[in-house]
């Protein structure tokens, strides 16, 4: 399939469904299994997912990036129950870049309908997304998809190889396969003999397997609904060097980067005489590109990092303009424009808003204004890649932590002019993601630097600085929101208006140029449409601002704001309607017991409805978000010095949980990672250019602010949901209104030390 | 050329006397265990012991070192046996994505080496300069804890830098 076409496919949705039709024979096909070439090698690979050696040692290649959310645990336990080899015996490896690891549900994000809607047109547009995802061999890692959409194929892997294993045994034996088995590695005969998996594994890779396979049920399983101890811990313990950063080859030569501060702006000029008088420094050169998105720049190959870094300081550069408003406050007076005057559309529009409020008494009526900032990603390991051209210039081998592979592949194999086919990425543990990770930024600089040195591998790692100022930054947002509230309390009426730069707009700019989005970017009021909150008449505008700083997906992408000015806003109802916040959702909540189950559980947890402590007080949330239900209570304390957080409870439900240790420390990283924006994150502009960058200026939260963690896991939901980003978008609101029932002091601006100091 | 020992083992290493120990170790001395995240001392990733005390390398010129003992994680282990933090680290499931883990691990051998039985409140002095973006605190010092009785459990044993 062509490139044009496999670009127009990605716009939105009338594509996407015209694009199923057209791909539909190419959905059917299966793609080539990439561990095929293992086979001289002396692995025996059954399928994409699971190899065994002659002598027992049997692998899974982990189709997802790891980035701490556990994919290298989980995805390898999906295996293991029905492989009959115990987790802590298999080797974890993480595949590489192939159309065979395509992920469909991360695709699901793209539709524009709620969690809530499984209507035919949302359904029928939720299988077309499935499909796409599948033609175009997405393999990435986001959207809370990775157990979701392997808990399916990495099971039938399992499944598949024992099978095949037990019909190498059948054949081998003359005994009926039926009466078989399989337990800790080995086929087992009715006599009781043990043939190891790695004395069949020959044969049986070579066989077909039964197509009529049933996956075990849940109620035998033996690895699942069990915490595993994780693949990767050891590793991580030791030091190893299992990263981007730590990728180190014969030859390699150290570069690093340094783009126009003023994101997107061009270089005028630069006079690189200073740095290349420095011992160490190979070469400076200008890394610009017309059009490129990511503005001028240049880099600076040496011999180490350090030398890299310092030398690129004394880069004299002329730097342009930059192609939006150059202070935060130019830039929020634009979204705030948008916000007023733009026309959105809706995605949730039920009932008549427009008629229920012109009939509304005023005293009825509550509103609302709130807004928050940019924030950048700051994962721990900043942004790096290695990249290496061969002599001849006709193969590309890429080493990254990347969340988005294939896409990285493919934009790598142009930038060097080398065939996909002959372009090889290999995935690497990631020090933090994010959504940071999907970009192809820094493949792409290290492919391009690479070009420069055939032969040679060149290792390019962005100083911290770099990292913070050129990020696609979660967008800055602000809403309006009006209620009319009925004779008991209750919103008969809600109208919620969102404004935000598109972040689909701004990721076609950065991956796929030559495409422009049309239509509505439904993740700019995700988490504000989609909740299950019933209310006669309820609409939500979906409002693009116009502000080209780019923006990108971060950890719950619209449900990090939407959460926010949602459970604030309905916070703000209760305590106008004299209700207790608990029940004023729980009435809103009425048509959906999961979700009351979840608020009702987190109520008993945190002892919502005993007296406060003195000198603290609590702050309740709720937010549905990839599928996973999630009620959170923060309490607060007031001190001498300011406020500090002393507890979260949060109760999820995301309706199965494969591994409740590793699910727990997903929800609490999500939670610390929302309280740390909540806290005192923003990413603001001065003459065009990024103010914060470092951790000293954009901080998180640190060991001596964090609350203690209460965390229970429910399996009410009927559909599975994700775990990576859930637990973030109920934490920033529940906060506030801790905050509120504390002080009296109700925050509508993000971060909250704008407003008061934290202990 | 510049003489240390690094993880016991005596290295010189031929680099600029104003370059930082984090990047003599993993760029010259190819020793990768100590991370880089921040290069100013705010983030910890590139903590290791140098005579024994805790050290962001990053801000760490090579030519105040020569001669000094340092201890980075990739030496704490005595070849398969794990340190005892290593081993809390573990039965707690601390790490997530893992980057920060390196310096926080060398800050708490730091700690426990100084305080055997941490409070909450030398926990949070002791650890506040190591940041973790996947927000492990709570993991963390329970780990801390673990180690500490660990420690009273067993005879007291020293990492010296
Ligand atoms: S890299 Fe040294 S403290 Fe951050
Ligand atoms: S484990 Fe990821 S930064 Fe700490």
């Amino acid at each position: 399939m062509g490139k044009i076409l496999r670009r127009t496919f990605l716009i939105g949705t009338a594509a996407i469904a015209g694009g199923v039709a057209f791909g539909a024979y190419k959905v059917l096909e299966t793609p080539e299994n990439p561990l095929e070439a293992k086979r001289g090698s002396g692995e025996n690979p059954f399928n994409p997912y699971v190899t065994i050696t002659d002598n027992d040692v049997v692998s899974v290649y982990v189709p997802r990036s790891e980035m701490g959310q556990g994919v290298a645990t989980t995805l390898v336990a999906l295996v293991a129950e029905e492989l009959d080899v115990p987790v802590e015996r298999i080797r974890t490896l993480i595949a590489p870049a192939s159309d065979a690891y395509f992920n469909s549900t991360m695709m699901h994000e793209l539709v524009p309908f709620g969690h809530l809607d499984r209507g035919v047109l949302a359904q029928s547009s939720r299988a077309a997304t499935r499909a796409v995802g599948k033609i175009f061999g997405i393999q990435a890692t986001g959207g809370s998809s990775s157990t979701r959409d392997a808990f399916e194929p990495m099971r039938r892997a399992g499944a598949a190889a024992r099978e095949t294993l037990k019909l190498a045994a059948a054949e081998q034996f003359s005994i009926a396969v039926d009466r078989l088995s399989t337990a800790d590695g080995a086929v087992e005969l009715p006599d009781g003999t043990r043939l190891t998996y790695g004395s069949l594994a020959q044969a049986a890779s070579a066989l077909e397997p039964p197509t009529d396979i049933e996956l075990r049920d849940p109620s035998t399983w033996t690895v699942l609904g069990k915490s595993q101890p994780r693949t990767d811990m050891r590793a991580k313990v030791t030091g190893a060097p299992i990263f981007g950063m730590d990728v180190d080859l014969p030859d390699m030569l150290y570069a690093t980067i340094k783009m126009n501060p003023r994101l997107g702006g061009p270089m005028l000029s630069f006079n690189a005489r200073e740095a290349r008088k420095v011992r160490g420094v190979i070469d400076v050169i200008d890394i610009s590109r017309d059009g490129e998105p990511f503005g001028g720049g240049f880099a600076v190959v040496a011999q180490d990092t350090w030398t890299a870094f310092k030398a690129a300081e004394l880069v004299d550069v002329e730097w342009g303009e930059a192609p939006y408003p150059s202070t935060t406050d130019a830039i929020m007076e634009q979204i705030g424009d948008a916000l007023d005057n733009g026309s959105g559309f809706h995605p949730r529009n039920d009932g008549d808003v427009d008629t229920a409020f012109a009939d509304a008494r005023r005293d009825r009526v509550i509103e609302a204004r709130y807004q928050v900032p940019y924030l950048a990603h700051a994962t721990m390991e900043p942004m790096n890649a290695t990249a290496l051209l061969s002599a001849d210039g006709e193969r590309l081998d890429i080493w990254a932590g990347t969340q988005a592979p294939t896409i990285a592949l493919e934009d790598c194999a142009h930038e060097a002019g080398v065939a996909e086919e002959n372009t090889f990425v290999k995935i690497t543990y990631l020090g933090g993601g994010f959504g940071r990770r999907v970009e192809v930024d820094f493949v792409r600089y290290a492919t391009r630097i690479a070009k420069a040195f055939p032969g040679r591998p060149v290792k390019t790692v962005w100083s911290r600085e770099e990292d913070m100022t050129h990020d696609a930054y979660r967008p800055a947002a602000m809403s309006s929101w009006r209620a009319l509230l009925g004779d008991d309390g209750v919103p008969v009426a809600i109208d919620a208006r969102i404004a935000c730069p598109s972040i689909m707009k701004s990721a076609l700019d950065r991956f796929y140029p030559s495409l422009f989005a049309v239509g509505p970017d439904s993740s700019i009021a995700q988490g504000a449409y989609d909740q299950p909150y019933s209310v006669e008449n309820y609409r939500v505008s979906d409002i693009i601002a116009d502000v080209a700083v780019p923006v990108g997906i971060w950890r719950s992408v619209g449900n990090s704001y939407n959460g926010f000015f949602q459970e604030s806003f309905i916070d703000e109802c209760a305590h106008a309607a004299e209700m207790d916040p608990l029940d004023m959702r729980l009435a809103l909540m009425k048509d959906y017991p999961t979700a009351q189950a979840a608020i009702k559980k987190v109520a008993d947890m945190a002892r919502w409805s005993a007296p406060a402590t003195p000198g603290r007080a609590k702050g309740m949330a709720f937010t549905l978000s990839f599928g996973t239900w999630v009620a959170q209570v923060v309490e607060v304390e007031s001190r001498d010095d300011g406020i500090a957080i002393t507890n979260v409870w949060c109760a999820a439900d995301s309706g199965r949980v494969i591994d409740p240790g590793i699910c727990k420390a997903q929800l609490m990283s999500g939670i610390v990672f929302g309280l740390s924006s909540a806290l005192g994150q923003a990413i603001t502009f001065e003459d065009g250019m990024v103010q914060e960058t470092n951790f000293d200026t954009f901080d998180a939260m640190r060991i001596d602010q964090c609350p203690d963690i209460h965390i229970e896991l429910l399996e009410n939901a009927d559909h599975m949901g994700g775990m990576g980003e859930p637990g973030t978008p109920p934490s920033i609101p529940a906060l506030a209104n801790a905050i509120f029932a504390l002080t009296g002091e109700r925050v509508r601006s993000m971060p909250l030390s704008d407003s008061m100091d934290f202990v | 050329m510049i003489d240390l020992t690094i993880n016991g083992e005596e290295r010189s290493l031929d680099v600029d006397g104003e370059m930082p120990l984090l990047w003599a170790l993993r760029d010259v001395a190819k020793v990768k265990g100590p991370k880089f995240g921040c290069g100013i001392a705010a983030c910890g990733a590139c903590t290791v012991l140098v005579d024994g005390a805790p050290t962001r390398s990053c801000v760490t010129p090579m030519e105040t070192v020569e001669g000094a003992q340092i201890t980075t994680v990739d030496g704490l282990a005595v070849g398969e046996t794990l340190h005892r933090v290593q081993e809390a680290w573990i039965a707690e499931q601390v790490a997530q994505c893992g980057y920060c883990q390196s310096g926080q691990i060398m800050s708490a051998v730091a700690l426990l080496n100084e305080v055997p039985n941490p409070t909450d409140e030398d926990i949070d002095d002791a650890m506040s300069g190591n940041l973790c973006r996947c927000g492990t605190y709570p993991r963390i010092r329970a780990a801390i804890k673990r180690a500490a009785e660990q420690n009273s459990a067993v005879k007291p044993e020293t990492v010296e830098g």
